[in-house]
């Protein structure tokens, strides 16, 4: 009976550890990973209007969102980068037909963006195979 | 997979790169066509590019395609020839030539190209970035 009860309690009580350690498994990889899929959808819109008179480039600072979202803590994923976050970048050379795009800048910053979220999946997949051979015991 | 929709906005892209590409083409071909009057002769085509945002995209993000709003016609002055042999020559002796600026043409064409190419870059940047996420944990 009390071991009964024993082997209950303790059931719950690593089932419950066990949702919580998953939720979070995956540590600050997970908002990143999204904070830079959104991030490239943005700076994907600034190249495709490259030529397009009078458009503002528009990106969100990847630090101070991610540290933002971080601190935040909880599973926010459903919170989107709301307007507030996203900043028009202030161009190095300015065009007379008022866009503010530069192919360069926006090249490079998706290139690094596109480093950034496969250095996230490639962490999130080191993550995978440890737990995997945690539960397997390597069999 | 918010990253789907890069494809849509490369395409849109895409798509407005080429119009502009075609338009540079047709200003080409047409650069030494001649006419009577000045009316009467090939008039260079600049398409207008605008930005869009799909209200329905947009609750989710701030993704911006775009599109050709607008073909429109250069009314600047083409050059005039004496030239009284021409069959097309006015009373005058004189022949009206586009205002083809062929320069500005292969600038153009060069910067669509261009333009083409980065949209191409990004959608298979996005397509190998979804391949690798789809394959997540295998």
């Amino acid at each position: 009976m009390l071991a009964q009860s024993l082997q209950r309690h303790s059931h719950e009580n690593s089932g419950g550890n066990n949702v919580s350690f998953f939720n979070t498994a995956f540590g600050i990889h997970e908002k990143a990973l999204y904070l830079a899929s959104t991030r490239s959808e943005l700076l994907a819109s600034n190249l495709a209007n490259a030529d397009t008179p009078n458009y503002k480039a528009q990106d969100v600072d990847f630090k101070a969102v991610l540290r933002r979202e971080t601190l935040s803590g909880g599973v926010a994923m459903g919170a989107d980068l709301d307007p507030g976050k996203i900043k028009y970048r202030v161009p190095y050379n300015p065009s007379l037909d008022g866009n503010t795009v530069e192919a360069d800048v926006e090249q490079s910053e998706f290139a690094t963006n596109a480093i950034r979220y496969q250095a996230s999946l490639n962490f999130i997949n080191g993550r995978i195979q440890s737990l995997r051979l945690a539960i397997t015991g390597g069999q | 997979m918010s990253m789907f929709r890069i494809f849509d906005v490369a395409s849109s892209g895409m798509t407005a790169q080429s119009t502009r590409l075609n338009v540079t083409a047709s200003n080409v071909a047409n650069a030494e066509s001649v006419g009577t009057t000045p009316d009467s002769v090939y008039k260079a085509r600049h398409p207008v590019f605008a930005a869009v945002r799909d209200q329905q995209l947009m609750q989710q993000s701030e993704i911006t395609k775009v599109r050709v709003s607008d073909i429109i016609e250069d009314q600047t002055a083409g050059r005039q020839r004496y030239q009284p042999g021409h069959p097309m020559a006015n009373d005058d002796g004189y022949i009206f030539a586009s205002n083809v600026n062929p320069v500005e043409e292969m600038v153009n064409m060069l910067s669509a190209s261009r333009s083409y190419e980065s949209n191409i870059e990004m959608m298979n940047t996005a397509k190998q970035l979804l391949i690798r996420t789809i394959s997540l944990g295998q």
